[in-house]
């Protein structure tokens, strides 16, 4: 049913990205696309992948951005970017045939591979990029938030997680219920002023974004000198002698 | 966006089709024995050629008929229920014509409404994107409209009607591309809102997620096909509005001048669609630092 649930769900799972920490290595698509892969629905196919114009399914993805205050250095974010989840998707009413859907009971936007046509009217709804039509399947693809494993007896609890959380290196990425105003989640939200992306849509999204912290120290300028060290001890006696020599 | 031969094809043919049949339904032409299966089947055909290429674009056809089931929020659901049922209400209008040789008000008038409530749901579909600024205003319907009714005027002879239409079609096209123009910036979203990196500053991409292409650049993020935009927004007013009403107008009304002007006003409809999808410019091409 393409009918937003009456009711939006009490609870709202989603991630909460930390742009503070994330170092773009690309781990999170990488393992969001083998477990993706291998597992819920069609895989998520590359075309011409050793030819000349590689291109393939992804359903996250990494941007690397600078950013350039009014004074100061620029900084660079890496910016990760999957479905948010919106609690008013707009690519879930657009569908025709009730492929697209919001699950009343945890607020995951799901995608039923059986039912969908391949219009492809879902990916132009979604202001963020979150949906690839695949190119093998001629099916939509998108985030389930890993509906597959979240859910799953069969793995010990610390793999009860999306891939791209169990996977991050860094820790830049958390997942939970954002419904839950004392969930861990909420609770970083709350401290660290997480945003919404493209709020003036509209689409409410359930995923957050945690703000880069400022800088705290000035970038060296080019080809500054990397060490004026003053030692001391030992090392500063043979500093002074070898200097004097 | 991509602007797909089959979705252009489809938005302008199915429009002319259905636009015919509803001048064909109101009356304002009425043919009778082989004249009327002739007409009518020109009607049909351009219509149902228009609503098979439509199925061109899709990953999954043979699942078509599911595009039913989703009429409460979905204007493509709606969409292919207006068309099947204008197609259906239509279909007595015009066997009775062919064989009785007399207009059925009773399915041409509500025939008539079903096939202008479809070009209505068909240009909904881009209307209601708010992703798409240039699409998301009244105009889209208003265009969508007015180019089934130019189109099924020229088709039904109504030469003066015909010219009229024109005039205000070559209006609002002018009116639509000026406006279009400012729409993006209207709506707001920018690199810095996509991102919420703007509390810090100016935002720029510095590497985009993977070195070659993907489904969403190649669908929404479409710079090539804009390149030749300002000529032909001029072929576009010139061939769809100017030239079809001057045809009408000083050449005696005759099959060949509907031809002509008929042949005229396509090649600027297919010009208008064309930058209709091609200048559409998608949100999401912020994250890619395109538009
Ligand atoms: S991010 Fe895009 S695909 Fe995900 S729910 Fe929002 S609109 Fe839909
Ligand atoms: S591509 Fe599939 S899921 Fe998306 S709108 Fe079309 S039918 Fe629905």
């Amino acid at each position: 049913m393409t009918q937003l649930p009456a009711t939006p769900s009490k609870k709202k799972l989603g991630l909460v990205i930390d742009l503070d920490i994330c170092v773009g290595c690309h781990a999170c698509v990488t393992s969001c696309k083998g477990w993706n892969t291998e597992n819920y629905g069609a895989p998520l196919s590359d075309m011409d992948a050793y030819g000349a114009d590689p291109s393939g399914t992804f359903l996250n993805r990494i941007h690397s951005f600078e950013v350039q205050p009014a004074e100061g250095p620029s900084q660079t974010i890496h910016f990760p970017k999957s479905c948010l989840h919106c609690e008013d998707a707009p690519c879930v009413t657009v569908c025709p045939t009730g492929a697209s859907y919001k699950r009343a009971e945890d607020g995951i936007v799901l995608v039923n591979e059986d039912a969908c046509i391949g219009c492809g009217l879902c990916a132009w709804a979604c202001p963020y990029g979150a949906r690839e039509l695949d190119q093998a399947a001629g099916v939509m693809k998108k985030c389930t938030l890993c509906v597959d494993r979240i859910y799953n007896q069969n793995l010990p609890e610390e793999d009860r997680l999306p891939a791209c959380v169990r996977t991050c290196p860094a820790g830049a990425r958390h997942f939970g219920d954002l419904g839950d105003p004392d969930s861990d989640v909420s609770r970083l939200v709350a401290e660290r002023e997480g945003m919404d992306l493209m709020p003036e849509l509209g689409t409410k999204p359930v995923n957050k974004y945690l703000p880069p912290k400022p800088k705290d120290r000035p970038a060296a300028e080019p080809l500054s000198p990397i060490a004026d060290l003053q030692a001391t001890g030992l090392a500063g006696w043979l500093d002074r002698l070898l200097e004097k020599l | 966006m991509h602007p797909a031969p089959s979705v252009i094809v489809f938005t302008v043919l199915s429009g002319l089709g259905l636009g015919f049949l509803a001048y064909l339904g109101l009356g304002f032409l009425r043919p009778s024995g082989v004249y009327a299966f002739l007409i009518y089947g020109l009607a049909y055909g351009f219509a149902v050629a228009g609503l098979l290429a439509s199925t061109l674009h899709l990953g999954n056809p043979q699942r078509a008929l599911r595009a039913f089931t989703q009429w409460r929020t979905s204007w493509l659901s709606r969409e292919a229920w207006t068309s099947v049922a204008t197609l259906l209400v239509m279909a007595p209008a015009a066997l009775l014509a062919i064989f009785a040789g007399f207009p059925s008000a009773t399915f041409g008038f509500p025939g008539a409404l079903l096939a202008l409530a479809t070009v209505f749901c068909t240009s909904m579909i881009y209307a209601q994107l708010k992703t798409v600024p240039r699409w998301n205003h009244w105009t889209t319907p208003a265009l969508f409209l007015l180019f089934a009714l130019t189109g099924g005027a020229i088709l039904s002879a109504q030469a003066g009607l015909a010219a009229a239409l024109c005039v205000l079609l070559g209006l609002l096209l002018i009116f639509s591309y000026r406006l279009g123009d400012g729409r993006f910036a209207e709506r707001g979203s920018t690199m810095e809102t996509a991102t919420g990196l703007g509390r810090i500053g100016k935002v720029r991409l510095y590497e985009p997620p993977h070195t070659g292409t993907n489904y969403l650049m190649r669908e929404m993020i479409h710079l090539v096909a804009r390149k030749h935009s300002a000529r032909l927004r001029v072929i576009s007013v010139l061939f769809a509005a100017v030239l079809p009403a001057v045809t009408l107008l000083i050449l005696p009304l005759s099959v060949a001048t509907v031809a002509l002007a008929l042949a005229f006003h396509l090649i600027g409809a297919f010009a208008a669609r064309w930058l209709f999808f091609a200048e559409a410019e998608h949100v999401v091409g912020l994250y890619y630092g395109a538009r």
